[in-house]
């Protein structure tokens, strides 16, 4: 059976830590990092990387355009 | 079958979404979680899509979005407040061939600029209109906005908006669906991944629609302020569901007659 | 020779736009200067020239189309009379401030506030000192006939757009209102050419193209104004304009601007006939004013009579331009009220020769 497998990939240094795309993750993918990058955000980070399906859910909702998303097929 | 890896996924060819090459690389300065930075990618996008820009012109406001010219890599100006609609008049009368918006706010387009949006748009100018309404003036501080909703708090009504001390929120984008020179006018919110597809699909409506000459189209996105608002990114689109669109209902308020 | 046309100052003035291949008018009506966009309108420039006239619905949004098509590199002007100049001097401000090049007209009337609908040179102040907000200059230029108000609005755009900054033809009710003849300039086709530093669409070849007046950095805002007033000090060495009638054996002079200096003019013929010796002084341009050139008459003339139709403000600058070595007053009428000859002529008695 086909499945659909996504990554995300955050611009940490340009994330603000809003969390938005946490809540807009369907399949409850993202977390906040422990760690904070040079402005003192905490950044969005795959905490369960497995459930991502590149739905881009989280990258339309980030104002500021730190997340790309990749998409592929798996058979 | 092996399971595929992360770094079999992330390659360029899988690649399904990344941020709009028309964004600069400038950081924005707006809070985390404002819905400005949401409307700035929007458009951007379709402005690559359509592949419009060497054709844009824009105008920035007076107010928080005061600095977009940074974030966007088009042609623009910055106007005196409340003014980027007589800017945009000007631009797109003399060169009509061009793609002209403004992008304003709600102290900008709807307190000290409604006579240059209503007449802008009453003579049915050709240009798109980007209307951010938060119901708050955020750049200032977290003052009433002409867009504040009854009973809603801000620095300059602490106890809330008592309308019969302070007048009314101000519902321009209706007033401007009445103008028999508005061609598109439609109200869009970026609060959740649906809102900000259907918000998209608007913008690029009003964009699209701009060479038709057929008059001015306008797209009011309700959006949120949680800075000015006092609450988390996330609470504050919840409360944007829950006040904002009662008063301000999402919807097309005037489509085209095709 | 050419085109000779008996005409009105404001009428001149549109004409002149068209001619000069103005791209664009932008105004609001206001009286005594109403027949500038009236005589645009119905000599539809559109179909002339392709030019642009749009009524604003307000002097606030005319200046500010002014802003956007100038940020464009087209060359455009808006005409007013004083409260309607108030009204933009925002707009001013940013224009300065942007470094945008225009033509702005004023009419002057009489004020303070609605004040009168009759001719007044009660905003000069405004004009030469930066009416708006923050350190700025505009390039003033003062007609005192309907010829000058035709040639100035060529001149004008000229001067804009060599140093990027707004131009500002000073005029009043009585130039604008009167009928004279006028020997027009050959009209010149609209410019195609596009300006590197104007918003016409960021094409692969260049970087955008940003016009704005903010800057938060204090020290690049700082470092522009300093710019700005290199401009200004360049312009105050290269632009300065007057005129000088019977000043060769002068032992008084008259200085005097617009509609003053041709009551002056009279003046001077009727001092002299009782055998005083005066000369005028004709500032053509107020900003930048010149003091050099009114300093150098210290030496031949021994006092001076600022003749204006204001409380006295240009006087101010001749004071400043003489450094109190010979003696400098003021006469002049307020209210929309044109001074005499005789009046002119019995205050430099009174206030220069017996003071």
């Amino acid at each position: 059976m086909a499945k659909v497998r996504g990554a995300i990939v955050v611009d940490t240094e340009r994330c603000k830590g809003c969390e938005l795309c946490v809540g807009a993750c369907p399949t409850d993918v993202i977390g906040m990092e422990e760690e904070v990058n040079s402005k003192g955000y905490h950044y969005a980070y795959m905490k369960n990387p497995e459930a991502c399906t590149g739905c881009v859910n989280c990258a339309i909702i980030c104002p500021d355009g730190v997340i790309s998303v990749y998409r592929v097929k798996t058979s | 079958m092996a399971e595929i890896t992360l770094d079999q996924i992330i390659q360029p060819e899988n690649l399904v979404y990344t941020k709009s090459r028309i964004m600069t690389d400038t950081v924005l300065h707006y809070c985390p979680g404002c819905g400005h930075g949401t409307a700035h990618r929007l458009l951007a996008e379709v402005i690559e899509e359509l592949d419009l820009q060497a054709d844009t012109i824009g105008v920035a406001p007076v107010g928080c979005s005061v600095l977009m010219y940074n974030y966007m890599d088009v042609d623009m100006q910055e106007a005196a407040h409340g003014r980027a609609p007589a800017l945009a008049t000007a631009i797109k009368r003399l060169m009509p061939e061009k793609f002209v918006f403004t992008y304003q706010g709600d102290g900008d387009l709807a307190a000290i600029g409604t006579a240059e949006t209503i007449h802008a748009c009453n003579r049915g100018e050709n240009i798109t209109i980007l209307f951010i309404n938060n119901g708050i003036y955020g750049m200032t501080g977290g003052q009433m906005a002409p867009t504040t909703l009854p009973d809603m708090k801000a620095s300059t009504c602490p106890y809330g908006r008592d309308v019969r001390m302070m007048g009314n929120p101000l519902k321009i984008t209706d007033i401007v669906a009445t103008l028999p020179g508005s061609y598109y006018v439609t109200r869009q919110s970026v609060h959740t991944p649906g809102n900000v597809r259907k918000a998209k699909k608007a913008i690029r409506k009003a964009v699209e629609y701009q060479k038709r000459n057929q008059g001015t189209c306008f797209v009011e996105i309700v959006s949120n302020c949680n800075s000015g608002w006092k609450m988390t990114p996330a609470d504050a689109n919840q409360w944007l569901e829950e006040n904002m669109l009662p008063f301000y209902p999402l919807g097309d308020l005037k489509v085209p007659e095709e | 020779m050419g085109e000779l046309r008996l005409m009105k100052g404001n009428e001149a003035v549109a004409e002149a736009a068209i001619r000069a291949g103005a791209d664009g008018y932008f105004g609001y009506p206001i009286t005594p200067q109403s027949e500038v966009m009236e005589y645009l309108m119905a000599e539809k420039p559109h179909e002339r020239t392709g030019m642009v006239v749009l009524q604003a619905e307000s002097e606030l949004a005319a200046i500010n189309m002014v802003y956007g098509g100038a940020a464009c590199g087209k060359k455009v002007m808006t005409s007013s009379s004083s409260p309607g100049i108030s009204l933009m001097q925002e707009g001013i401000s940013y224009i300065a401030g942007a470094e945008l090049p225009c033509l702005l007209v004023n009419v002057v009337r009489g004020g303070p506030g609605l004040g009168t609908i009759q001719p007044a040179q009660s905003d000069y102040f405004q004009a030469v000192k930066g009416g708006g907000h923050g350190d700025y200059r505009l390039i003033t230029l003062a007609p005192a006939s309907v010829q000058e108000m035709s040639d100035f609005v060529k001149l004008g755009f000229e001067l804009a757009f060599k140093y990027r900054n707004p131009v500002m033809i000073l005029s009043d009710g009585a130039i604008g209102q009167m009928m004279e003849k006028v020997e027009l300039f050959d009209p010149v086709p609209r410019s195609k050419e596009i300006l590197p530093w104007a918003t016409t669409g960021k094409t692969p070849d260049r970087e955008r193209n940003i016009i704005t007046s903010l800057d938060l950095d204090p020290k690049r805002q700082e470092d522009f104004n300093l710019k700005l007033q290199k401009k200004y000090g360049e312009i105050e060495e290269k632009e300065v304009r007057y005129e000088k009638i019977q000043c060769d054996d002068a032992e008084y002079l008259f200085v005097a601007y617009g509609t003053s200096s041709r009551v002056v003019q009279k003046a001077v013929q009727l001092a002299r006939s009782r055998g005083i010796k005066v000369g005028l002084f004709r500032p053509i341009t107020l900003w930048p004013f010149p003091s050099k050139e009114i300093f150098a008459m210290t030496g031949q003339v021994k006092g001076i009579l600022s003749v204006e139709m204001s409380a006295g403000q240009m006087v101010e600058d001749i004071r400043l331009a003489v450094k109190g070595k010979i003696k400098v007053d003021y006469y002049g009428r307020m209210g929309g009220i044109i001074p005499t000859p005789d009046e002119v002529v019995e205050m430099l008695e009174k206030k220069i020769i017996g003071g």
